[in-house]
């Protein structure tokens, strides 16, 4: 992304003209051979990342569309283009009140779960892979072994086990039953063990050790700033994981009042497989358009942080 | 997609799992018995329970229940219910016997199919309601649903709808094709050709195995495949004579790709009911609510028929679907949790539920003039409950269901329905279902023969 043009001399820029120009032309920059320094085009390589493109954005455009129209509509015109009146405006007033405003008590649920879940399950990565990679201590070894283990594990894979030991303990169809297990995370741990290790120098560490700050201090205020890119990065997979989970609160929430978005939403969609049930196929679909712009502006919101640390320990300085 | 398979396998984890815990012959229920256990209670006990007031809790997915509901605590103030939609069929099904398994978090009232209810009158979840005196209601309900209910010498539920079967078929594509509304299945058989012929995306009807309507088919052919007696149960699909005259009709439709291959319920269903693509439909009389929700487009293209007959000339015909409410042996409140069947299913909630659409288990509704004479306008202005309930009256008795019908119907899919895709002929889908049947049968301490 480095291959900006510079503005054509004679432009004003927003900072009037700036001064870092006549500074560029001196660093001593390896010299193209090409004059104007023009991104090499291909050709294969676009047309490759449109279909790619296209591939990715063509359910959210069908999603986008649909919501658009009424549920009559839904099920007698084309799918990928607009037909009958626009409905959008509706729907989403529809999607939320339906039903007593239940649509506003499952994002509060989503919300919730992912706040204390998809949080507490960062906080935890952070410090555990802080620990993990700036210590030594004895079975060290063994406990790395069982993070890379757990990470094979697939969660649904644990979701019944915990199911029958969260029934002995009571804690089923409370909120607690889909927090209290959002909060492992052993890929972030990993994540943020491997991050840790590269984004911390051991020297900054020893220098704050001499200086006689104590490790509380240390990891507060030197190593959190350091770690930042990493942590934003375990907060997005938290996060998305946390916000789409499906299984584990299906099994455990049967409460409709504790329903988070996806179950609740399925809900709906079961409406119509019920005898005198009442098919809302249009909220279905509204309310997944509305359950996924959360998402997107988290990674809108996020990416700055995420991309910077994408890079760090590629370079040996 | 996926979700709808993860759901299967979550059924499937469930019910293994429930039936892994023993959910039959030693059901115990927990520390429940402080409610009315041991003493008979009467309708004295019941009307107390009302004016002293008191909670429950009622799982349902019935949506004219809400009303009902709603009447029901404005009538007696004191009383509170809270109404949970734990999800639809099996889903819930699932859901109570994880809680009953548990010991917490049972409901006092639970919406079970009448298909289902044997399932929890065995296992003892459900408690039997002899002693408010439910055996007396048997004039009350039509025969079909009072059977249903009445297991083992036991009343373990008030029946709150019914369905009887009748042929639901779209006129104007009967028209258009000039196709006789059939009588005998052999003639629609000959109708389901003629209109697949005619235009190759029209079906008769839609089938990808449904273990609900294959046993509601077999049962108005006559058969009895399930003998239910006690903990002494036999499955015959083999030698069931119900069971050949079905297979026989229903294999030539499903060889001769004459029934759509789409799943009942699903969005295109829907699609296909709307758009003349899917003619027909033999289901229960619950159906026209759904009609008028769901395929509102195809408001007065429809009609009702009697169900065709096996027998020319005949008249019998079968239940399909169709709940009651049952008090769950673990509530602690039973007198209220009945004091509100009472109400829900034979009382004023009842009329509740007629005006919202649903169809009566309760003779007296069956038979009232102002029944009997209500037009629907989606039928075009037909008088469709004469037909639901000249079928209600000519229900076969004599049909069970199996105490595991709900894990029975779980794997219909992956036994009958493999005819539906492969060369299996539906006698050998049906002979693995029955298989799979008693081997999970003996698993459970049943006596299979």
């Amino acid at each position: 992304m480095t291959s900006e043009l510079a503005p054509a001399a004679g432009t004003p820029t927003a900072a009037g003209p700036s001064r870092a120009y006549p500074v560029l032309r001196t660093a001593r920059l390896p010299r193209r051979r090409k004059a104007h320094g023009r991104p090499r085009r291909s050709v294969l390589l676009t047309a490759l990342t449109s279909l790619v493109v296209i591939y990715t954005l063509v359910p959210l455009a069908w999603l986008f569309i649909n919501a658009c129209k009424t549920q009559p509509r839904l099920l007698s015109s084309f799918g990928l283009w607009f037909s009958g009146d626009f409905a959008l405006w509706d729907n989403i007033t529809e999607t939320f009140t339906y039903n007593d405003h239940i649509f506003v008590r499952w994002l509060l649920n989503t919300l919730l779960y992912v706040v204390v879940g998809a949080g507490g399950a960062t906080f935890l990565a952070v410090l555990g892979g802080y620990g993990l990679a700036k210590f030594n201590f004895t079975g060290k070894r063994a406990v790395f072994a069982l993070i890379i283990g757990a990470v094979a594990v697939p969660g649904a894979a644990l979701a019944v086990p915990t199911f029958l030991m969260f029934s002995k303990m009571g804690l089923t169809d409370t909120p607690w039953a889909v927090i209290i297990p959002s909060l492992i995370s052993p890929f972030g741990l990993y994540l943020m063990w491997v991050f840790a290790s590269e984004a911390i120098p051991d020297e900054l560490l020893e220098a704050a050790r001499v200086d006689g700050s104590g490790e509380l201090r240390t990891f507060f205020r030197i190593s959190l700033p350091l770690l930042a890119p990493g942590i934003v990065t375990v907060l997005l997979f938290t996060m998305v994981a946390t916000w789409n989970n499906y299984f584990l609160p299906l099994i455990m929430i049967k409460n409709p009042d504790w329903y988070p978005l996806t179950l609740g939403i399925n809900s709906w969609n079961a409406q119509a497989r019920t005898v005198g049930g009442e098919p809302v196929f249009n909220l279905v679909i509204t309310g997944s358009l509305l359950t996924i712009v959360p998402l997107i502006v988290a990674f809108l919101l996020l990416q700055r942080y995420w991309q910077s640390g994408l890079s760090a320990g590629s370079v040996k300085e | 997609m996926t979700n709808k398979v993860v759901r299967r396998w979550a059924q499937g984890v469930a019910v293994v799992a429930a039936a892994a815990l023993g959910l039959t012959a030693c059901g115990s229920s927990g520390d429940s018995d402080s409610g009315s256990g041991g003493k008979a209670s009467d309708a004295k006990a019941v009307q107390a329970a009302l004016t002293k007031g008191g909670s429950i809790t009622v799982w349902a997915w019935e949506p004219t229940l809400k009303q009902v509901v709603t009447d029901f605590q404005a009538k007696y103030p004191k009383v509170h219910v809270k109404m949970v939609n734990a999800g639809t069929g099996n889903d819930q099904y699932t859901a109570l016997q994880n809680a009953v398994q548990a010991g917490k978090g049972v409901p006092d009232v639970a919406q079970i199919e009448y298909f289902a209810l044997s399932q929890f009158a065995f296992g003892k979840s459900v408690a039997d309601l002899s002693s408010f005196g439910a055996k007396s209601l048997s004039k009350t309900y039509s025969p079909g649903p009072w059977n249903s209910v009445n297991i083992n010498g036991g009343v373990y539920g008030l029946p709150m709808d019914s369905g009887p079967m009748a042929l639901f078929y779209n006129k104007k594509v009967f028209d258009k094709y000039k196709i006789p509304v059939p009588t005998t299945w052999d003639e629609y058989l000959a109708d389901a050709r003629k209109l697949h012929k005619a235009d190759p995306k029209m079906y008769i009807t839609s089938d990808t195995g449904d273990a609900g309507m294959a046993t509601s088919l077999i049962w108005q052919a006559g058969g009895k495949p399930y003998k239910v007696d006690g903990t002494k149960v036999s499955v015959d699909f083999n030698k069931d004579p119900g069971t050949a005259t079905y297979t026989k009709v229903w294999q030539q439709l499903v060889s001769e790709r004459l029934v759509s291959p789409v799943s009942g319920w699903t969005d295109q269903w829907y699609k296909g009911l709307a758009d003349g693509s899917i003619a027909t439909l033999t289901t229960g009389a619950w159906m026209p609510a759904n009609f008028t929700s769901g395929v509102a487009a195809a408001s007065g293209d429809w009609r009702v028929a009697p169900l065709p007959q096996w027998q020319a000339g005949a008249h019998a015909s079968a239940e399909n679907g169709g709940s009651s409410l049952a008090v769950m042996q673990a509530s602690k409140n039973k007198e209220l949790a009945y004091a509100f069947l009472q109400y829900a299913n034979q009382g004023a909630g009842v009329q509740a539920r007629l005006k919202n659409g649903a169809f009566p288990a309760t003779t007296a509704d069956l038979n009232s003039p102002a029944f009997l004479n209500t037009a629907f306008p989606y039928f075009g202005g037909q008088k469709a409950n004469q037909i639901f309930s000249e079928s209600a009256k000519n229900v076969l008795p004599g049909w069970s269901y199996l105490p595991y019908q709900v894990y029975a119907n779980s794997i219909f899919n992956d036994t009958v329905g493999k005819a539906y895709v492969s060369a299996t002929p539906l006698t050998g889908g049906l002979k693995s279902w029955q298989e799979a049947s008693v081997k999970y049968g003996k698993q459970q301490g049943f006596s299979v023969g």
